[in-house]
């Protein structure tokens, strides 16, 4: 299976170099800066699912547990000295370090990972959780003493180990968000390995080496410089020299130009991505609360055809469904082919989706396509307005700033958004929340209700068995796609490039994970 | 007998043919005709776009992606296999129709405060030039930005009014300025006084009396702020925010994935470029001649 292999390969292309942090010494000093391409809309890692946040705000946060560097998806203790897990694996007890400190000086006890992760699962009034859906099996938060903390669940969650490491679920100062419950939106106050040192919109983002930082001798980084670029400009900084990194990722076209300006100085690595893209429909506004309207829509777009030609130019190239393809729990492309919208005879799938749009009405269907305007999100809107084209559709390409594309999304003022969705885990009860419900799950912005989908959604997360957990994903993938309120597109390709001074960085399936840069060292200018 | 000679009769004279005006600027004017010309072949290639242009200019083509220029894409492909020649012609009808329309009610608008401003005088004069003062303070290019990020989109017709308000404030005040340095020795003329003691209301002395007469500078600056408009238009898709893909726009198609090819398919970048430079170029020798046809201190 070739995306089956894409996943398990996994693997780390270097021009010309061997990764050797290991076997290095790390060198201590040095400012890393690196280069986002969006400028962060909030501060606060609960309320936010973007790379603009949490590759900024990453450094200065801890979590629970995190994922172990050079070892995804193991997960190792970050805060937590060690953890048990009950035998009927309802309770979760963590041992925290002691004389953790965030960076006012406070100390670090159960109650800020409390206050916490009740602010995740139980927001207060006004205050955005982006992953309150993946505690709703919390039943309670214990802290019998300052370094324990005991997280009960109502019922069983398999994946409950991925939320403690999750990059999202920073921990906060419980003084501080008593105080007011919106503190992290525009406040930055953790115990990572960098303190905040200021934030100019625009254009840069900085911070300093903690020097209390809980695990000893690191950060080796004197502090980084996370500067706001576009994707153009961060080609010519980095062949220039003027940035070392860009840790979200490249285009094949965009690879090949960084390696021949580099040159020996060039470290590129490559892996498939858990990032994947999809077509959101509002369900609210017709023609789109309409399942044949979708399903047309879906069936137009030729996936196979488009990851063999967007590959080439774009990070965008594998088919999947809606969990990343090659993961455990993900279709085969034998059982993909059988969803609609992923067959592969393309004169029959826009036959039937001209039926569908005679059928219901919409033969001369126009619409606005939202979309961000940043690589690849223009290319994908690009392709499916020529895919919806072919069926008589006109679309007009909406592309919207940061700030306004995610307010147009959370309030539903679109009529079909281009959106994407990663996370930590392929695992589906933090994979799929993009297709459940809208009042199960903040994120999935589609506003529709399916209570089928959700009951199947709860079935399989509590499943312990492999083989039946994964049926019962199946049934809720050919739901999601009959029903077509939000579809997958493609699945991105992670290509990145650094300068080769960068060391201890960990590549990943994911690019929110392993951004504290409490291992990243320098090695001398050449 | 008496040779009654009849009388001699002078040689005829040619009969006076005034040259046309139109022949007058050709001949004067060969540089502004050779800008005027290269203006209209835009025009009509803008205009009869689904008839002259070889493909649809928003059609994928994979097959042909990245082609370089050849019998069959003469300007080549776009990374999407889209060909350059037939964008650049849709282009055009973007360009001139988002410049023409942008600097039509830029210089109009700016015009008409110009003129105002000059007939009232006083403080209404002073109040209006300092508000001019501070729109000028601001580069043209960046107090488009402003007002393109504060309206956003708006379709009309398939042309985004707000990106042609964007680019029309920034022409108001410079041209208010100039229009308003002619208006005020207008109104020093008798006519005007006339036109005073005569009673007639303040609009129907601006619109009537004073507008008509400062036309010559409204048409230079008509012309030349077409150019300026073009360009800021490329500058705006450019920057992304003017047109959006996949609708063709010559700034447009410098930006997104020319930039990552501009090795391997440098045609992607190259003819659109030429196109902004050849069209600013067309505007700027015809707005020049212009200006020279109607200036009659120019003209000794």
């Amino acid at each position: 299976m070739r995306a089956r292999t894409l996943l398990a390969a996994g693997a780390v292309v270097l021009a010309g170099i061997v990764p050797a942090a290991a076997q290095e010494t790390p060198v201590r000093g040095g400012t890393l800066n690196f280069s986002i391409a969006a400028e962060p809309p909030t501060y606060d890692c609960h309320a936010s699912s973007t790379f603009a946040v949490i590759q900024r705000v990453a450094p200065h946060y801890s979590t629970v547990l995190k994922y172990e560097p050079h070892k995804y998806p193991n997960v190792v203790g970050d805060l937590a000295q060690s953890w048990t897990i009950s035998p009927d694996n309802l309770a979760y007890t963590v041992k925290l370090h002691p004389n953790v400190q965030f960076h006012d000086g406070s100390i670090l006890t159960s109650s800020d990972v409390k206050a916490s992760y009740e602010r995740i699962a139980n927001p207060p009034a006004g205050i955005n959780s982006a992953r309150r859906d993946s505690m709703v099996k919390l039943a309670s938060i214990e802290t019998p003493d300052p370094l324990t903390v005991v997280f009960r669940l109502k019922e069983v969650d398999v994946a409950f180990l991925n939320n403690l490491a999750s990059p999202w679920n920073c921990i906060y100062s419980a003084a501080k968000l008593k105080e007011n419950p919106d503190f992290p939106a525009r406040n930055v106050l953790g115990t990572g390995p960098f303190k905040f040192t200021g934030h100019v919109a625009g254009s840069h983002w900085t911070g300093e080496r903690f020097e209390n930082y809980f695990r000893k001798g690191h950060p080796y980084l004197d502090g980084f410089r996370a500067i706001t670029m576009s994707t153009s400009a961060t080609l010519n900084a980095l062949a220039g020299k003027q940035v070392d990194a860009e840790f979200r990722g490249f285009s094949p076209p965009e690879r090949d130009r960084l390696v021949r300006d580099l040159g020996k100085d060039a470290q590129v690595f490559e892996e498939p991505w858990l990032l994947h893209m999809l077509v959101t429909f509002n369900n609210e506004k017709p023609p789109f609360n309409d399942a044949r309207v979708r399903r047309a829509l879906s069936l137009a777009i030729d996936r196979w055809g488009g990851s063999a030609s967007l590959g080439r130019i774009s990070l965008l190239r594998n088919v999947g469904g809606i969990l990343p393809p090659g993961s455990p729990y993900a279709a085969t492309e034998e059982e993909l082919v059988k969803l609609p919208g992923f067959g592969k005879d393309m004169a029959a799938n826009r036959a039937e989706a001209r039926r569908l749009l005679k059928e219901a009405g919409q033969e001369n269907l126009s619409f606005t396509l939202a979309n961000r305007t940043i690589a690849p999100y223009t290319a994908n809107g690009i392709f499916l307005i020529d895919q919806w084209r072919q069926i008589g559709v006109k679309v007009d390409h909406q592309q919207l700033e940061l700030a306004a594309y995610f307010s147009s999304m959370s309030s539903g003022n679109y009529e079909v958004i281009v959106d994407s969705f990663t996370d930590y885990s392929p695992d589906p009860n933090t994979g799929v929340i993009k297709y459940i419900s809208t009042d199960r799950s903040p994120q999935a912005f589609s506003r529709h209700t399916d209570r089928k989908l959700d009951e199947l959604f709860d079935l399989q997360a509590k499943t312990t068995d492999k083989v039946e957990r994964r049926k019962l994903v199946r049934q809720l993938e050919a739901r999601a796609m009959e029903q077509a309120y939000a579809v997958p597109f493609l699945y991105w390709h992670r290509i990145v490039v650094l300068n080769k001074r960068v060391h201890g960085w960990s590549m990943s399936p994911f690019h929110m994970i392993y951004q504290d840069l409490g291992d990243v060292w320098l090695s001398p200018a050449s | 007998m008496t040779d009654l000679a009849s009388p001699a009769r002078p040689a005829a004279r040619p009969a006076y043919r005034p040259r046309s005006r139109v022949v007058t600027f050709v001949t004067m004017q060969p540089l502004g005709t050779a800008g005027l010309a290269i203006i209209l072949l835009m025009a009509f290639a803008g205009i009869f776009a689904e008839w002259v242009s070889p493909y649809d200019p928003v059609i994928n083509d994979f097959v042909a992606m990245l082609s370089p220029p050849s019998l069959e894409h003469p300007l080549g492909t776009d990374a999407f296999g889209r060909d350059i020649l037939s964008r650049l012609i849709y282009g055009a009808r973007t360009a001139l129709a988002i410049g023409f329309i942008s600097s039509f009610v830029g210089c109009t608008l700016g015009a008409a405060v110009g003129i105002a401003s000059a007939y009232f005088g006083g403080r209404t004069d002073l109040l209006i030039q300092r508000f001019l003062e501070i729109l000028l303070s601001f580069p043209i290019i960046v107090l488009a930005l402003v007002v393109v990020a504060i309206l956003g989109r708006n379709l009309v017709l398939g042309i985004d009014v707000n990106l042609i308000c964007a680019i029309a404030v920034p022409i108001v005040p410079r041209v208010a300025r100039v229009i308003r340095s002619s208006a005020l020795s207008i109104r020093e003329m008798p006519y005007i006084d006339a036109a005073r003691a005569a009673g007639y209301s303040a609009p129907r002395i601006i619109f009537r009396h004073m507008a008509p007469n400062v036309s010559a500078p409204y048409l230079i600056m008509l012309t030349a702020y077409v150019a300026q408009a073009i360009l800021l238009e490329a500058s705006l898709s450019f920057l992304g925010l003017g047109v959006s893909e996949p609708l063709p726009a010559w700034g447009l198609m410098l930006s997104g994935s020319s930039s990552d090819f501009y090795r391997e398919a440098p045609w992607m970048i190259l003819f659109p470029g030429l196109a902004i430079s050849l069209a600013v170029f067309a505007f700027n020798l015809f707005g020049d001649s212009l200006r020279d046809w109607l200036d009659p201190r120019l003209k000794t």
